[in-house]
């Protein structure tokens, strides 16, 4: 029942989006791409969720411009 | 069942939460240094905190009596500026050999920058000097991974600097294994929101076979819960695991690393 509840919740979370006319933002864009990674075979799910949110650069940025995060790596 | 909270910023919570801390059988808190939400305007801020944090909530902690401890160090939210950062690193040797001190901590990365960089390898080089243990937070949601990375990567530069020393906090399920297939202990927070809920806690436990892991609740003055640690025991339970796996991964593996301090009496 948890999982259904949750599971709903985001698909209204979408639904609500859309009609906001907000499904160009990189965060929806990023959240569908990683709703496709619960189809996968293996139980590894959650790791790959959220490695497609992470920054996949490796070196430092030159100077932090804020303090906090946003969820989602912006391409 | 007693346990241990080896991560909670007690300078946020309520009196009432160390009363309902204790309990639920929390018989220790320990507390690393933190953003307090907002940036501090100069060293002095960070004397006061310091001694707010191994002087102050030591004695409100006991009058539940929960031993309390602490972690000294700048949080990489304030280290851009690293000039504030510098003198705030100069600060902590006079209050290293406190009774409560435990080591250099939280420190880390935030935004992953140079500077931020910088500072931490200073704090890393002042745990070497001092033989201190280390307490690493790791950045938050998108630069999680990409901070943890460089992290375990500056500390090969500092050979005394012992693996079995260091905890790398705030591990998911995208960085738990690089953390402890290098060494480290690893650290869960339970968190309603932006970290980890027990189930997910659990399920990396049972992963990993809870080797070199503590899970905290990293209660501060955001929406955090002080009784999460507890509240994880419970599901833990629930889910068919013996009195004495729950006691090793929330009392016997904190005990076991922060024993290595020297300190951390109970």
């Amino acid at each position: 029942m948890d999982a259904r509840s949750k599971l709903i919740d985001l698909a209204a979370f979408l639904d609500r989006v859309q009609r906001a006319d907000q499904t160009a933002d990189f965060r929806v864009q990023a959240l569908k791409n990683a709703i496709a990674l619960l189809s996968l075979d293996q139980p590894t799910r959650a790791k790959e969720v959220l490695l497609s949110f992470s920054d996949p650069s490796v070196e430092p940025i030159e100077k932090a411009t804020m303090q906090g995060a946003i969820g989602a790596y912006r391409v | 069942m007693n346990y241990i909270e080896p991560h909670g910023h007690m300078v946020s919570r309520t009196t009432d939460d160390y009363e309902r801390m204790a309990l639920a059988g929390c018989q220790a808190i320990c507390e690393p240094a933190f953003w307090a939400g907002f940036d501090r305007a100069s060293a002095d801020g960070f004397y006061d905190y310091f001694r707010q944090i191994t002087e102050y909530e030591p004695k409100r902690a006991a009058r539940f009596g929960i031993k309390h401890f602490s972690w000294l160090c700048i949080n990489p939210k304030e280290a851009e500026d690293t000039k504030l950062a510098e003198e705030v690193i100069g600060l902590i040797p006079q209050f290293i050999d406190k009774p409560g001190v435990l080591g250099i901590g939280e420190i880390g990365l935030n935004k992953n920058s140079r500077n931020e960089l910088r500072i931490f390898e200073q704090h890393v080089q002042l745990a070497q000097d001092y033989d201190q243990l280390v307490l690493i937070h790791t950045p938050h949601l998108e630069d999680k991974l990409k901070g943890t990375k460089l992290i375990v990567d500056a500390l090969k530069s500092f050979p005394k600097i012992k693996p079995e020393r260091v905890i790398i906090d705030h591990v998911e399920e995208h960085t738990i294994d690089h953390v402890l297939d290098q060494g480290f202990w690893a650290g869960i927070t339970l968190y309603p929101e932006s970290k980890c809920t027990p189930n997910r806690a659990i399920d990396m436990l049972e992963h990993r076979h809870a080797e070199r892991i503590w899970m905290n609740s990293a209660c501060d003055w955001g929406i955090s819960d002080p009784l999460a640690v507890p509240k994880t025991m419970q599901a833990m339970r629930q889910r068919g695991w013996t009195p004495e796996m729950i006691q090793r991964v929330s009392y016997e593996n904190p005990v076991a690393f922060m024993g290595q301090s020297g300190k951390f009496n109970l």
